[in-house]
Order: structure tokens, then C-alpha cells, then sequence
């Protein structure tokens, strides 16, 4: 089943998420505000043809959920997923805008944990999270990065890397299947549109 | 190894006779003759390639495990020294084959054996502050698994 626009296009994914676009919603916030206003119906209908009205904040998330440059951490198999499989024709990450794997965190915005993370490596994923630049999300992949996995009786294993930094996104699966990758980030879309509902 | 062996071990018998065959072709070699017998085995048999280096802890001894090959071949042989666990100690095979380095390494990382003259014996998997042998048998550890 395809939903078309008015005019015929294809409308965007997120109608299909029950989404409403951004387009839509700065017109009703638009429309809202001109109202309190007391302006006539006329009036608004000729102001809303030159300028439109949204909180900043909105749209610097709406911004910010499109475009998410990913740094991608591959620690073990995770990796072969989540970094490289995803990227590719088959599954194609870049659909939805999240393609631009960094290899520095200065330029990223989520940290994408791949695999087991052991305490040697711990102390650098803190430190590779703390130089990434706010806003900054995590999304843990795979069995291991959210909880140890298998491994979480061994002697040198971190039990999830929430014990070291937040995390935003928890990607079960051993390992996660690209399209459970792809599902993480578009969780991650929705987490950072509605911010209310992530501080709950 | 196996059957194929059975020449090139008659061979290292009848030049070593403090050597022990077992019946599966392993070698058994006594500490104070590993060096001679390492050396004996790259430079006259043609072993010019270790391609496995290991321990194993069996509570009451340890044996070190080396598995020389011919890289042109596919002989390969299966050296066993057994070591005194409390003060483990077997003379290291850098000498004779450089790539011993790493693998003896993590060796001592994991099992806590001693390779006397190693050129650069410290941790290689585990933090450089760790403490212990995690290979050893009577290592203890704490589990983080919520229950």
C-alpha cells in the first residue's frame, strides 16, 4: 500500500510511523498563534503565504534527526553489521540520511558501540563519548555492548556500556540484523523529535 | 601429523634419545634439552616456522605446547615440556624464532609462565596493571551478572 500526497507524490516514511511532517506542523502552530492574535481568517491566509512560525527548538530537532553523523565503534562482529552491511546497497543507510560514518568523534553525533566492549578498551570509550560534541547520542549495539552477552561471567568484560555512559537506543540480537539497525536510528529520530518524551 | 611423521620421528629419536614419543606422535622434550632441541629441529631439520605457542595448567604441573612446522610442508610436530607449576620456567624461543615474541607474551599474560630470556616479557591482552593469570585453574574472579 503506498499513501500519495494530494499532489501524487509519495508521501515521506514517517506517515507510514503514523508521523506528522514538520511542513504540517508549523502550519497549525502558525495558524495557532495568528489566531491568539485576533487576526481574521483572510489575513492569516495571506500572512501564512510569506511567513511561518515554529519554536527554534523544533527545528534544530528536526534538523538534527535527519542528517545524525554516526562514529562508528566496531569492538567485534557487531561491526559487520552495523558498520559495514548497513552501509551497503542491499539495506543502504543512507535512505534515511545517517550514511556519513566518521572515524574522529569531533564530527559525530551518535556513537554507534558495536561489540564487547572489555575493560581494556573501557576507559577509551568514555573518553572517545566525552570529546564528541553536544548534542550526542549512543545507541549500544548487539548483545554484548547492552548487557555483556555471553560473556558477562568473564573476568574482563564490561556488563553493558551503560555502566560507563548513557545510552539512548538499546539494539538487542547476536548480532543485531541491519535492518534492526535501521530501525535503531529511526527509534532515535523519533527520541530526538519529541525530546519531551526522552526526559520522561 | 600422525602416520606421515613416522620417518622424520624415528630420525629425531635416534639424534635425541632424551626425547619421549608417544604413540600419537607427541614429543615429550625435558626442560634443560629444549634449547638444543629447538635449535637441532630449525637448523637441521628445517623447521623454520612456529605456528602455535601454548600452555595448559593441570593443577599439579603445566606443560608448554609448541607446534614447529616446515612452511613449505605440511609437517608439522607437536612439542610438549612439562614445568614445575610453582616456579614456571622454560627458556624462551625468540632466539630461534622470532615470532615466539607475541605468543610467549600471552603466554605469561594468561598463564603467568616465565620465558627466561624473553627480550620484552610484559602484558599484551590484559590491562599492564592487571592482577593475576585468568588461565590459571584456581584463578578467582567477580561476575557482574544481574540476576
Amino acid at each position: 500500500m503506498e499513501i500519495k500526497n494530494d499532489d501524487g507524490f509519495r508521501k515521506p516514511l514517517g506517515y507510514l510511523q503514523g508521523e506528522k511532517p514538520l511542513i504540517d506542523e508549523v502550519a497549525e502552530e502558525t495558524d495557532r498563534r495568528l489566531k491568539l492574535l485576533g487576526a481574521d481568517p483572510a489575513t492569516i491566509g495571506e500572512v501564512k503565504q510569506v511567513v511561518r512560525i515554529a519554536p527554534l527548538e523544533k527545528l534544530l530537532n528536526w534538523g538534527r534527526s535527519n542528517s545524525l553523523w554516526p562514529f562508528g565503534f566496531g569492538l567485534a562482529c557487531c561491526a559487520i553489521e552495523g558498520l559495514m552491511a548497513v552501509n551497503m546497497a542491499r539495506f543502504d543507510l543512507s535512505r534515511f540520511g545517517y550514511e556519513v560514518m566518521r572515524p574522529s568523534p569531533r564530527q559525530a553525533d551518535v556513537l554507534l558501540v558495536c561489540g564487547t566492549v572489555s575493560k581494556k578498551i573501557a576507559p577509551t570509550v568514555v573518553r572517545l563519548y566525552e570529546q564528541m560534541a553536544d548534542p550526542k547520542y549512543v545507541i549500544a549495539m548487539g548483545s554484548c555492548a547492552i548487557s555483556g552477552g555471553p560473556f558477562v561471567d568473564s573476568y574482563h568484560v564490561v556488563p553493558g556500556i551503560d555502566k560507563l555512559i548513557p545510552v539512548d537506543v538499546y539494539l538487542p540480537g547476536c548480532p543485531s540484523r541491519p535492518e534492526a539497525v535501521i530501525h535503531a536510528f529511526l527509534q532515535l529520530k523519533q527520541k530526538i523529535k519529541h525530546a519531551e518524551v526522552g526526559k520522561k | 601429523m600422525g602416520n606421515q611423521n613416522n620417518d622424520l620421528l624415528a630420525k629425531i629419536k635416534a639424534k635425541h634419545p632424551q626425547v619421549e614419543i608417544t604413540e600419537n606422535g607427541h614429543i615429550h622434550v625435558p626442560v634443560n634439552h629444549l634449547v638444543d632441541f629447538m635449535r637441532d629441529l630449525k637448523d637441521n631439520f628445517g623447521f623454520n616456522y612456529l605456528t602455535n605457542l601454548t600452555a595448559t595448567d593441570y593443577k599439579d604441573y603445566m606443560t608448554v605446547v609448541y607446534n614447529p612446522c616446515i612452511a613449505e610442508r605440511a609437517e608439522m610436530l607437536h612439542v610438549i615440556v612439562k614445568i614445575d607449576r610453582d616456579n614456571p620456567q622454560v627458556p624462551s624461543m625468540v632466539p630461534i624464532w622470532g615470532g615466539a615474541n607475541w605468543q610467549e607474551r600471552e603466554v605469561y599474560d594468561l598463564l603467568g609462565i616465565n620465558f627466561i630470556g624473553h627480550p620484552d616479557l610484559r602484558r599484551i591482552l590484559l590491562a599492564p596493571d592487571w592482577e593475576g593469570h585468568p588461565l590459571r585453574k584456581d584463578y578467582e574472579w567477580e561476575t557482574y551478572r544481574e540476576e
